[in-house]
């Protein structure tokens, strides 16, 4: 049995509450047989050279990852420092599932534009990732890592045998498998993007998929990350060797990292089409050899400006830090945890569209580094509505009336 | 400063508006310095709102040229959250460095070593302690709807 990572991420700042529930969780699973805890500051501050994201590069097989972020924002995040995976399933703090699921339903019926992750080989094994601020308590964090202890233990066989080719739906990654995963099964394992060193004579791996690996397409040059040891049968590390071992713990929080902020790219919706790095004025996003969009200069960006987030057509553009859920990278609109006070607290009336709140965030950036604000030149309008106005709206409009 | 203050009743709670100084619209208080600078806190309104702050960042570094009510950073409580924006425009000279690693100081010394930043700017547009009470008044109903409203 392979052992299970787990990373627990923890919160920026000192609170101290949110440092109990960390520890808690962390004295309880050293307890577990068969687990790794590895614990690193808040992932994203590190740089991807950091001493703790190169141990999170270093991590060989499935892993559960725990941080006070949404799990989306979490998993892109890692994916662009090179810690890659396909999204497992998380029970905890997923009460959506029928609605969201009826909602893909609908979505995959009406035709797609082409996402990047369509193109991006994904290593072979899971990562989890579960939001620490979904529950109060220890105990439901604790049972839903043994559940996936549990589950990982079993889907390692499985994997092993891959499912290429046969168009087999991965729900949470919403690619298709034999699209978006290309051959990176047992023996299919890709070390360096730009040199696909694939046994192309498994006869598990499809024509269709041996014919992309030959002459790749849009391929990228975004990192791939560490190839699962295991999955490649290879002999495990050392000190991993006893899947059912007491657990380790390791941590990595020496540095005291500086808050940084910047974009994190969602590929699973984003379609490459570049209005981000039209509209953001600061040098923040790039391409890669490939002409793929990335986030090139991350430490280029205006911290608290969200701007590029909302001219994204797709909403792929997430930043972890943001108060509104749905910037932050919550799976749909949904609600936030906590009240907000902005408007109490002297928020101005902001535009109507997000394309307006985009272009007066932008201004202000321009102006703060002294240079001419540009309004609304080069912001193309989107034709769907930005956001549904609700009760709370109303509230909030007799607030306006108020100048509070 | 006790003794002079006024008051605002939020509820059961008493509100504590000293009237050595000045507020904004936006619930800081402002105090001018003897060196010519305006010094920034939460009113003790705002900090009851938010009850126990762990959380404070500001989205640029001092010195900074701001406008009034530009949007300068973010406060989170264990139940709410709110961005902070500037009393009044001017130049923002510094942040209060010692609450960045422990922000405690917000809900224990608001009006004194709570304070949250100094802007170099005009003054005119602050309240006077009982023009900010007849805010709060104003505002009052308006507020609990809110929070309400959020809460549903």
């Amino acid at each position: 049995m392979a052992r299970l990572t787990v990373v627990v991420s923890q919160a920026q700042g000192r609170n101290p509450e949110k440092r109990k529930l960390e520890e808690e969780i962390i004295t309880r699973l050293m307890l577990t047989r068969g687990i790794d805890v590895l614990v690193t500051p808040h992932f994203y501050d590190l740089n991807s050279e950091s001493t703790a994201m190169l141990a999170l590069q270093q991590i060989p097989g499935h892993a559960v990852v725990l941080s006070w972020m949404f799990p989306r924002a979490a998993h892109w995040l890692m994916d662009r420092n090179g810690v890659r995976g396909k999204l497992g399933t998380v029970l905890l703090g997923n009460d959506e599932d029928d609605e969201q699921e009826e909602l893909e339903e609908a979505k995959a019926s009406v035709e797609q534009p082409a996402r990047v992750i369509d193109h991006r080989p994904v290593p072979d094994r899971y990562l989890y990732h579960i939001d620490l601020r979904s529950e109060k308590a220890t105990d439901p964090f604790v049972e839903e890592v043994l559940r996936i202890q549990r589950e990982s233990a079993v889907s390692v066989v499985s994997l092993g045998l891959g499912s290429l080719g046969t168009g087999e739906k991965t729900s949470a990654a919403k690619a298709p498998a034999a699209k978006g995963m290309i051959g990176l099964g047992a023996s299919g394992v890709v070390s360096d993007v730009a040199d696909f060193s694939v046994d192309v004579e498994d006869e598990r791996i499809s024509p269709e998929a041996r014919e992309r690996f030959s002459n790749p397409t849009a391929d990228t040059a975004l990192p791939l990350g560490p190839i699962n040891d295991l999955l490649n049968g290879q002999p495990a590390s050392e000190g991993l060797a006893d899947g059912n071992g007491e657990a380790t713990v390791e941590r990595m929080t020496e540095s005291a990292a500086k808050r940084r902020w910047y974009p994190v790219i969602d590929y699973s919706r984003c379609t490459n089409c570049m209005e981000c790095i039209d509209f953001c004025l600061f040098g923040v996003y790039g391409v890669d050899t490939l002409d793929t969009i990335l986030v090139d200069q991350p430490d280029n960006c205006r911290k608290g400006c969200p701007a590029c987030s909302r001219v994204c057509p797709e909403n792929a553009i997430m930043f972890p830090q943001h108060k509104t859920p749905a910037i932050a990278g919550s799976a749909e609109d949904s609600g936030g945890f906590k009240i907000d006070l902005s408007k109490l607290f002297g928020a101005p009336d902001e535009g109507k569209s997000a394309e307006e709140i985009a272009a007066r965030e932008r201004d202000e950036q321009l102006m703060l580094t002294g240079r001419q604000p540009l309004g609304m030149s080069g912001v193309k309008r989107r034709s769907k509505e930005a956001t549904e106005r609700d009760e709370l709206d109303a509230l909030m409009d007799q607030l306006d009336e108020l100048d509070v | 400063m006790i003794d002079d203050s006024l008051f605002f009743m939020m509820g059961e709670y008493q509100a504590e508006i000293p009237v050595d100084r000045s507020y904004a619209r936006n619930h800081m208080w402002g105090q001018l310095q003897a060196d010519g600078r305006w010094r920034f806190g939460l009113s003790s309104y705002a900090v009851r709102l938010l009850q126990d702050v762990y959380f404070l960042d500001w989205e640029m570094d001092a010195p900074a040229a701001v406008s009034a009510r530009q949007e300068i950073g973010a406060i989170e409580s264990k139940k709410a959250e709110s961005s902070l924006y500037a009393p009044i425009g001017g130049n923002l000279l510094q942040f209060n460095e010692v609450l960045m690693d422990d922000p405690s100081a917000i809900n224990l010394d608001k009006y004194g070593a709570g304070w949250l930043l100094e802007i170099e700017g005009d003054g005119a547009s602050l309240l006077s302690p009982q023009q900010y009470v007849s805010l709060l008044e104003d505002v009052w109903q308006e507020t609990q709807r809110t929070i309400k409203g959020q809460l549903n």
